[in-house]
């Protein structure tokens, strides 16, 4: 009990030592469970990226990230915070492959974050994933749901660009079937992967000549094979 | 215990005996109902009395249910949930599985009406709200429409009516679009004839818009009906897509199609104007009906949905105590200021 | 201390003093993770977690902590655990954590956790704490799964992700969206009330009996 009868200089002195050293005890807590939890959960989060990766790029078994510095497609170990970032997908023997490329905008009631997987030797793209939506439940979640939507993005003209159309009238390479019922969903991934790839189609270099797998981001990855 | 003497009746003034009651008023809209209803049946066949009769169990069924022991008689006898049960069935699409039906009856009446504290107490057009759930829970089921019946005559049952409770109605393979639908989403116009008779897929009771419109005449010869709100919504969507048809005729619809296409005279003639949900003030019903009309065409043409009656109706239900309380008359004698 | 004390103080908080349906407290979690049981349970047992781990140090330390700044040192314990919580969830189920998103940092505003320390935690030894907070914990654990198992048989058909009802089991979408979790919880709610309510009648006819027996 803190007695009434403390002197006021004494009072205060209490309060804020009591203050300072729950915070320190506080502060030491959060430091040991954030060093002791850190490892897993980078590793999650790079697991994670890697296999959404490996499904949207078909034969691919190793990645490196790479963004766009000085005119050129460079290879980072670790990107910038905000740096758009693509990231290349190489075969065992350490070929290219092609792109998965991450994009974002809006969707019927939230940001739809993906991955696509993009092969630029046939302008094609070949896979995609939905990383993160909140479209609505049993209607716009069909773009990751429905199998047959996903499966439409496996083989996929980009140029001239992806066009949603009514269920069952695909007749050209760039055209998807729309779901029906969620019109605005399926346009909104569609319309997605179009901003994205023009925006870096122009920082894309000719098919053949993209940066090679870098050595020291190859040595985990094949210790892990 | 409550304890009535048949010989002693006990009354307050007013003790004039007037002709127009809650029952007889309930029963005129029915009758007012009765053409548009039987067009349903002539369009969608034995489909519409099945999927209007599991609406009107659901809302009598809630009813009885909540009412207490010696209201129950009374709640039943005003017809009130009966004449809930038909307006919802009205704009249900014709092959809604008849679970879901009931269901939207049930919880119309229940979240509508007796969570209020009964018949005049509501804030929401119990039918409308209905469906507003119905639409929310089974999005699919209730914007899948058929065409109307073509050869199969009146005995013919829509396959999904039948879905067992709690299953999903099997794909049926002939789908329509509304003309709202077709005008939002392929450009596409329909004729206005039949728009007026009723050729065309849609909910229930929306289809036929003259015989809505004689309905409305018969109320409005009764005395029933506020005539102020349904020429306000009309005059407001009229004004409104006049307007913007004027800016483009080809992506936005004329006025008359804008008018007799989806639920708007069913909304305009005998939602918009259910007493309890509406303002009283005759300033208040003009405030009333021109916040649907825009509301109406703001959703349908700038919205993503094809129609918007009745989030237009639900929206301005909420508004009117509020329009109630700012037109009220000034009281003889007193100032500008009521207070 | 006599043995049932504790009893009491653990049963009060799964029923007759329960902190969803008796006090209303901590809605924000209560409607917003409970569209499934599994998001419902991990939710639960983080509460569970900060608000026995947080009353335990309350109690504790009651004598030394001074009044007039006894919130404030109730919160730097509370959001430790929540920081603590979150973390290891982050670390241990990121899946879940996803789907939980901000509503673990958010436990540490839950009104139910700071009432429980100064309306008992702060004034009671740490056995008796330690008894009401597992109680409390526990009576909104269960609130939750209440209201996620409901929430997810409707909406989903399925209850811990197993289908329940086949593959043709048409979901009520609204039961998985916010308003879901408002009519479901009102409902519960009502039929809560009126439990009550009817328990009270019965006790109270059972008492008239007696009177009029003697």
């Amino acid at each position: 009990m803190n007695a009434p009868t403390d002197s006021g200089a004494s009072g205060s002195m209490r309060l804020v030592l009591t203050l300072a050293i729950a915070g320190l005890v506080s502060g030491i807590a959060i430091i040991g469970i954030y060093e002791s939890t850190l490892p897993t959960i980078t590793a999650n989060k790079a697991r994670e990226l890697r296999e959404a990766v490996f499904k949207v790029l078909p034969g691919v078994s190793q990645m490196q990230a790479l963004v766009y510095r000085d005119g050129e497609l460079v290879a980072v170990d670790r990107p910038d915070k905000d740096e758009p970032v693509v990231y290349g997908g190489y075969d065992e023997h350490s070929a290219f492959v092609g792109y998965a490329m991450p994009g974002a905008g809006p969707g019927f009631q939230d940001t739809i974050a993906l991955l696509y997987g993009y092969r630029p030797d046939e302008k094609n793209v070949v896979g995609m994933e939905i990383l993160e939506s909140r479209e609505t439940p049993g209607l716009g979640d069909k773009i990751y749901k429905d199998a047959v939507f996903v499966s439409g993005f496996s083989a996929l003209s980009v140029e001239p660009e992806i066009v949603a159309v009514k269920k069952g009238t695909k007749s050209r390479p760039n055209e998807i079937d729309a779901i029906t019922g969620a019109t605005i969903s399926s346009k909104a991934v569609v319309r997605i992967i179009n901003e994205t790839h023009a925006d870096w189609s122009a920082q894309l270099p000719e098919p053949g000549s993209e940066p090679r797998l870098e050595a020291t981001e190859t040595a985990g990855t094949e210790a892990d094979q | 215990m409550k304890k009535t003497d048949p010989d002693l009746l006990l009354f307050h003034a007013p003790l004039l005996r007037q002709g127009m009651t809650t029952p007889k008023a309930m029963r005129d809209v029915l009758y007012a109902l009765a053409p548009a209803t039987a067009a349903s049946m002539w369009f969608f066949g034995l489909s519409a009395a099945l999927i209007l009769g599991a609406c009107i169990a659901g809302a009598v069924m809630a009813e009885w249910l909540f009412a207490s022991q010696e209201a129950r008689g009374e709640s039943l006898r005003d017809a009130s949930g009966i004449l809930t049960g038909l307006l919802l069935g009205l704009t249900l699409p014709p092959g809604l599985p008849l679970w879901m039906a009931f269901l939207g009856g049930f919880v119309g009446i229940a979240l509508g009406k007796v969570i209020w504290g009964g018949l005049g107490h509501n804030l929401f057009n119990p039918a409308l709200l209905g469906r507003a759930f119905l639409l929310a829970t089974f999005p699919i089921a209730m914007t899948t429409w058929v065409p109307a019946v073509s050869d199969g005559g009146f005995f013919q049952v829509y396959a999904g009516n039948l879905a067992l409770p709690f299953m999903q109605a099997p794909v049926d393979g002939v789908t329509a679009a509304t003309p709202l639908g077709m005008m939002k989403f392929e450009q596409e116009v329909t004729p206005l004839t039949n728009l007026m008779f009723g050729k065309i897929s849609g909910s229930l009771g929306e289809t036929s818009g003259l015989l809505l419109l004689l309905g409305g005449v018969y109320l409005w010869l009764r005395r029933d009906l506020d005539w102020r709100i349904p020429a306000s919504i009309l005059l407001s969507v009229l004004i409104f897509s006049a307007i913007l048809s004027l800016v483009d005729a080809v992506r936005f619809p004329s006025p008359l199609f804008s008018v007799f296409s989806g639920g708007l005279l069913l909304g305009a003639i005998y939602m918009a104007t259910d007493p309890v949900t509406s303002p009283v003030t005759p300033r208040g019903a003009w405030i009333f009906g021109i916040g649907v009309g825009v509301l109406v065409m703001l959703i349908r043409v700038f919205g993503g949905l094809p129609e918007g009656v009745m989030y237009a109706i639900l929206l301005m239900n909420a508004a009117t105590p509020l329009i109630d309380r700012y037109t009220q008359p000034r009281v003889f004698g007193r100032g500008t200021d009521s207070k | 201390m006599k043995k049932n004390e504790f009893h009491e103080e653990f049963i009060k908080g799964i029923w007759r003093d329960n902190p969803v349906f008796v006090q209303v407290l901590g809605m924000c979690p209560m409607l917003a993770v409970t569209n499934s049981a599994i998001n419902a349970i991990a939710m639960g047992m983080a509460t569970f977690f900060v608000l026995v781990g947080s009353s335990f140090l309350v109690s504790t330390f009651r004598h030394l902590i001074p009044k007039q700044v006894r919130i404030s040192c109730f919160i730097i314990i509370i959001a430790t655990f929540v920081t603590i919580a979150d973390y290891t969830l982050l670390a241990l189920v990121p899946a879940v954590h996803k789907e939980l998103g901000a509503f673990i940092p958010l436990i540490v505003a839950n009104c139910l956790i700071l009432g429980r320390q100064e309306a008992f935690a702060s004034r009671y030894p740490t056995k008796l704490a330690v008894m009401d907070a597992m109680g409390m914990a526990s009576g909104f654990l269960l609130a939750l799964l209440s209201l996620g198992s409901v929430r997810e048989i409707l909406g989903d058909g399925a209850l811990f992700g197993m289908k329940l009802f086949g593959e043709n089991f048409e979901p009520w979408v609204i039961m998985i969206l916010p308003p879901g979790g408002f009519l479901t919880l009102g409902v519960i709610l009502l039929f809560f009330n009126w439990f009550r309510l009817k328990k009270d009648e019965f006790l109270e006819d059972v008492a008239a009996a007696e009177r009029g027996g003697n």
